[in-house]
């Protein structure tokens, strides 16, 4: 069974952002790069399934610009067997990602689309769950642990009230939450590896999707801000505050 | 003003409170008509129909709505469509799974997590783990959008009743079925409803000390009980506990946050509390830049004279 596992480049997640000043969107000149830490976890779980025989390939995808080929060597080092960019310049927006996976899919006959669960970037929490909708396919988002069999993935997932097991009927998506395992970290030689795995570069035409977005950022800017408080001296005068002064308990 | 259609979340038993904020958001656009979906759910039809601005309630009463399972709903909102503009749900677990999939089926662009409505087309949603807000315009003719509880006043209760229409439709799913769940009992109010917060975190080095010492504390104050990731992690408390970006999003009135430095992840699921609180032993912790109080000391020593401190109160 092939895995394709969906790979975003996004800001850091140490780093600290800043609007631009004509409000048109976030700072990124200099700024560090990373791969989306969900995607990592999802990365990992593939070649898990790899590593178990449950998987037969692990195929990485970003969509974007040249310098997202970095996340996808990123993923080849950690174990993928190989990269494709679907490269544009344009902002993809949740659905347009969908429909290229979706093609992307029926060309690459995968049988399990394992990604995460939302990028650290735009918080969409979407792409996934519009993928599984458009393809079919069941989906198990959320996902803290994962078992696969020939035709079921039974998925655990977080939600809010604790946690649920669901059973799907391969194919299916599975989006990653944080808990799914711990990413490793690339050796050395790994590294080295990575850099002799094929990447091919293919663009959004030739997948035959044509998408016009369908959401205008008007602005963007920087929510209120809350003012530092006080210190307290000792826990009568923290109780004494909270009861007087702010009168919450 | 267009026909809203606002998915209720309910767990068999009673309607979920984001609900009811997402109803008052629903007002802000049209029409709402509550849409509930489950098994044997006609008391929680009756519920929706006297929450105030509901106008209509329709219910699909089927057992493959019975948990609450993503394809099955998605399908019945897809079915649903046709006569409304706009088709929302709380950001929620289950919210956040139905809307994008029945976006997608739809050709829509969803618009997730939206905390300002500005007019009939255009969002404020955060972004960035909410260090940035986007103001977003939409093109699509029919919307789908969760929107962010915290950002809109529950709908209170109504003294006459909406009316109650059966949607009577069968949908298959052969797709995936409900195994099991692990949903601990409730001791305490629910994170999403509590006026009162007590979290915790790394500092309070195991799970013996998280329940020895923040649960009391939470009990005398009537206050649900939160959790940085990492102490969810290192399993001092449970997953559905974590405050955050891929966690819950709070704002009650006091958010006490105990031996957690305050990374921007946490920060963004509680920096909208009315009055936050930290204990910190760091005194440059980045917690202490958003907190209304802030101590700097060792937690175990000040959680116990805390906790006396609250006795001398009652
Ligand atoms: C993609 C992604 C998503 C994330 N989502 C979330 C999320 O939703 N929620 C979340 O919380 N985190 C999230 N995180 C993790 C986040 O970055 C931090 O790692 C986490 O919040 C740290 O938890 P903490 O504050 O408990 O631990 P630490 O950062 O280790 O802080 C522990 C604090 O305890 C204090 N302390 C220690 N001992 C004592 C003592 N005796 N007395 C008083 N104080 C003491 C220390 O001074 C320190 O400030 C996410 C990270 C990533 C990458």
């Amino acid at each position: 069974m092939k895995i394709l596992v969906p790979v975003k480049r996004v800001v850091d997640y140490n780093v600290k952002v800043h609007v631009k000043s004509d409000g048109s969107g976030i700072d990124t000149a200099g700024v560090k790069m990373s791969m989306n830490p969900f995607d990592e976890i999802a990365v990992e779980e593939a070649v898990r399934l790899k590593e178990q025989g449950v998987a037969t390939e692990v195929i990485v995808v970003s969509l974007g610009i040249t310098a997202c080929q970095d996340v996808i060597r990123a993923a080849l080092a950690m174990g993928a067997d190989r990269g494709i960019l679907i490269a544009t310049t344009e902002t993809l927006e949740p659905l347009a990602v969908a429909k290229l996976l979706k093609a992307l899919v029926a060309r690459e006959i995968v049988r399990l689309v394992m990604m995460g669960k939302q990028a650290i970037d735009d918080d969409m929490n979407a792409t996934g769950q519009m993928l599984a909708g458009i393809l079919g396919w069941p989906q198990g988002t959320f996902a803290s642990k994962v078992a696969i069999t020939a035709d079921t993935a039974t998925v655990t997932r977080e939600v809010d009230g604790g946690l649920e097991t669901v059973a799907l009927a391969l194919p299916a998506v599975i989006t990653t939450d944080l808990r799914l395992n711990e990413p490793r970290y690339a050796s050395l030689p790994n590294v080295m590896r990575a850099r002799k795995k094929p990447i091919e570069v293919i663009s959004p035409h030739e997948l035959g999707v044509e998408h016009s977005p369908r959401l205008t950022v008007i602005n963007v800017t920087e929510p209120a801000r809350r003012a530092a408080g006080i210190k307290v001296k000792s826990v009568q005068e923290l109780v004494e505050r909270l009861r007087n002064e702010a009168k919450v308990i | 003003m267009g026909q809203v259609l606002v998915f209720i979340e309910h767990d068999g038993t009673e309607i979920k409170n984001q609900t009811r904020n997402a109803i008052t958001a629903g007002n802000k656009l049209g029409d709402v008509v509550a849409v509930v979906a489950g098994y044997n759910v006609g008391h929680i039809a009756k519920a929706a129909s006297v929450i105030s601005g509901v106008r209509k309630v329709v219910v699909a009463d089927n057992e493959v709505f019975s948990f609450a399972l993503a394809e099955p709903l998605a399908d019945l909102l897809v079915l649903l469509a046709p006569i409304y503009s706009y088709i929302i749900a709380a950001s929620t677990v289950i919210g956040k799974s139905i809307i994008p999939r029945a976006a997608g089926l739809l050709d829509v662009q969803p618009i997730s997590d939206v905390i300002g409505i500005i007019d009939a087309n255009t969002f404020v949603r955060p972004i960035y783990a909410g260090n940035a807000n986007a103001t977003v315009r939409s093109s699509d003719a029919r919307k789908l959008m969760t929107v962010r509880a915290t950002s809109f006043d529950p709908a209170p209760p109504n003294d006459s009743a909406a009316p109650i229409e059966v949607f009577d439709i069968a949908i298959a799913n052969t797709k995936s079925k409900f195994v099991s769940a692990e949903v601990p009992k409730k001791e305490r109010p629910e994170l999403t409803a509590a006026r009162v917060i007590i979290s915790g975190g790394r500092g309070l080095q195991n799970g013996e000390n998280f329940r020895k010492l923040i649960y009391p504390i939470a009990d005398k104050l009537c206050a649900a009980v939160g959790a940085s990731r990492a102490a969810v992690d290192a399993g001092f408390a449970p997953n559905d506990y974590q405050v955050g970006q891929t966690g819950k999003i709070v704002a009650p009135d006091l958010y006490v946050a105990i031996g957690i430095s305050g990374a921007i992840q946490h920060l963004a699921g509680m920096k909208d509390s009315k009055i936050i609180v930290a204990i910190n032993k760091d005194e440059d912790a980045p917690i202490f830049e958003i907190a209304d109080y802030g101590m700097v000391g060792d937690l175990f020593s000040i959680l116990p004279e805390l906790d006396r401190e609250l006795d001398h109160l009652a």
